[in-house]
């Protein structure tokens, strides 16, 4: 857990990021679109792994703060013509807000109940996108958004340039949150995960450690929304809907909780598996549930820890730092 | 009261009730500092529950705590934490799936701003490392730094529960059966690791091998349904008719 990653684990990541940076030119515009979708869940899916996986508190309301981050880029583009660099900074903030507000009723409680209100607070959420009218046109959602515009030489419109975008995104997002769990911070999110009582006679304060993980776990998830606004051109209210934070808590348990890229995974997995299983049935969710099932009986902890477990055996764990 | 002249830890009249049951029931104690007390008593005393009235787990229903001349009565657990009050668990209370090296980093920077930095990563943290790794080898722990715990024995577990009240330097130690089902052998170990610590650190110690609690203390106070019913020196509680009948008769003379 604590100090630098060994070399081998390094190999994998740094081969799919080649694969990455690489793929689009020889990829169909259809997988593209895929895996620009997936770019932007993992983000979603990370950002509730730093509660899930780390701080071991399962939430089913993250789509909200996608939502509020998708519905800055919505209200703020189609009503004031703001640009990206108003947008993300506004997007990212109300995020931050939304959830320091949020958890300040869910983080009364634990367990089942935690998920309840995290659910019941993220239904509100969906509620106002679907009810205030007159700043979210409702069930029609805002269409016709326009790409970011950033000062690069070369334009968003296209699908491979956003696909880096959003790349550049998932990078960023990934970059803070490793930074974050790997921080003397993010153990102690750990340690809450795994005894409370023991952390409080340590001298943490427990609420506070779980307080800003939520934040700044609603905070990313809200900058994965923006790109989501962004890319999809769109948003509506089935973007924050519940299945919306089932299908991301559910990136999280099939990918590996407490990994960051087994989420990242998963996203991957469950955008490609939606949309492939999309064309042969209108029963999605059954497939979803149904996934959920397997992986809680046959990987609890997901793909990624299921291989870390196995290659501990034969890995060395180094423990001090080298610095 | 100034803190110079101040009890390391004050009880008056605590209290604790759940709901008709009295598991404290008025009790009132002065630890100077520096002194090393063993708590004994029944299984059911309230040993454990005056622990966690002391350590904050658990509100008292009355009465009044105060550490080192500062009412701490109403204070959060951190707090005391950050007063100079630590603890061990007589049920092992350890982060089990963490290693032991990291089970110690959490203990060390508990009292230090480092634990809200988010910026940096752990490993970068030096300090935190060589003081972890100190108390490691302190217990007899250092071989084991990379094991999950819950890989541990139970005796080498006792050990690191040690190791973690040690971390923040405290100045009252609340030892909750530091021997509790240890062999002999880890058990004298543990007395030797006990009796090497500072000695300007204040223990509290709630014990049930009453040659342990002997061994390690000077004065012994006995609880019995929740109330003191004596208090003195070692020899005087084991001389104590009502003590040898309530207590040691049951066990067995010590």
């Amino acid at each position: 857990m604590s100090g630098p990653a060994p070399a081998n684990r390094l190999v994998v990541p740094v081969v799919v990021l080649a694969v990455l940076l690489a793929a689009p030119p020889f990829l169909s515009s259809y997988v593209l679109t895929l895996l620009t979708q997936s770019l932007i869940y993992a983000i979603v899916a990370m950002s509730l792994d730093l509660l899930l996986g780390y701080l071991g508190l399962p939430s089913l309301g993250h789509a909200a703060y996608l939502g509020v981050g998708a519905y800055s880029v919505g209200i703020l583009t189609s009503r004031y013509g703001a640009g990206f660099g108003t947008v993300l900074p506004v997007g990212v903030g109300l995020a931050l807000i939304l959830a320091a507000v949020f958890g300040l009723l869910a983080l009364r409680a634990t367990g089942v109940y935690f998920l309840m209100i995290t659910l019941a607070l993220g239904m509100v959420a969906w509620g106002l996108a679907y009810r205030w009218v007159s700043l979210t046109q409702g069930d029609n959602g805002i269409s016709g958004l326009p790409r970011p515009d950033v000062p690069l030489p070369w334009s968003l419109a296209g699908a491979i340039p956003f696909y880096y975008f959003a790349l550049a995104g998932f990078l960023l997002a990934l970059g803070v949150l490793w930074l974050i769990v790997h921080s003397p911070f993010g153990m102690s999110l750990v340690g809450v995960r795994e005894s409370e009582t023991r952390m409080r006679t340590l001298g943490y304060h427990v609420w506070l450690h779980k307080y800003l993980g939520f934040v700044i776990s609603g905070g990313v998830a809200g900058f994965g929304g923006v790109l989501w606004a962004y890319y999809n051109g769109f948003v509506g209210p089935t973007d924050l809907d519940l299945s919306t934070s089932v299908e991301v808590l559910l990136m999280v348990a099939l990918g590996g909780r407490a990994t960051l890229l087994g989420p990242a995974l998963g996203a991957g997995i469950i955008v490609f598996l939606k949309n492939l299983v999309s064309v042969y049935t209108q029963r999605w969710l059954l497939i979803l549930g149904a996934a959920y099932i397997g992986t809680i009986v046959y990987a609890p902890e997901g793909i990624v820890g299921a291989v870390r477990r196995l290659s501990e055996a034969t890995e060395p764990a180094p423990a001090r730092p080298e610095a | 009261m100034s803190p110079a002249s101040a009890s390391a830890l004050s009880l008056s009249g605590l209290t604790k009730a759940f709901g008709g049951l009295r598991a404290l029931d008025d009790v009132s104690l002065e630890i100077q500092p520096g002194e090393r007390r063993a708590i004994i008593g029944p299984n059911g005393a309230g040993k454990t529950t005056l622990f966690s009235l002391v350590s904050g787990e658990q509100a008292p229903t009355g009465g009044r705590i105060a550490l080192f001349g500062r009412d701490i009565t109403r204070l959060a657990p951190h707090r005391r934490a950050a007063l100079g009050l630590a603890r061990t668990y007589q049920i092992t209370n350890l982060f089990p799936r963490l290693t032991v090296l990291d089970n110690c980093l959490l203990a060390v920077q508990a009292l230090s701003p480092v634990k809200l930095h988010l910026h940096r990563p752990l490993g970068r943290y030096r300090a935190l490392f060589d003081r972890a790794e100190a108390l490691l080898e302190s217990v007899g722990l250092l071989a084991k730094r990379a094991a999950p715990v819950r890989d541990l024995s139970h005796g080498e577990q006792r050990q690191l529960e040690i190791a973690l009240a040690l971390a923040g330097t405290p100045r009252l130690l609340l030892l909750d059966e530091p021997t509790a089902g240890l062999a002999l052998a880890e058990s004298q170990m543990m007395v030797a690791l006990l009796k090497g610590l500072d000695p300007a650190i204040t223990i509290l110690i709630i014990e049930h091998d009453m040659a342990v609690a002997f061994e390690l203390t000077d004065r012994v106070t006995v609880l019995h349904y929740g109330r003191v019913v004596a208090d003195g020196s070692a020899r005087d509680v084991r001389a104590d008719p009502l003590v040898q009948e309530i207590y040691l008769g049951a066990m067995g003379t010590a």
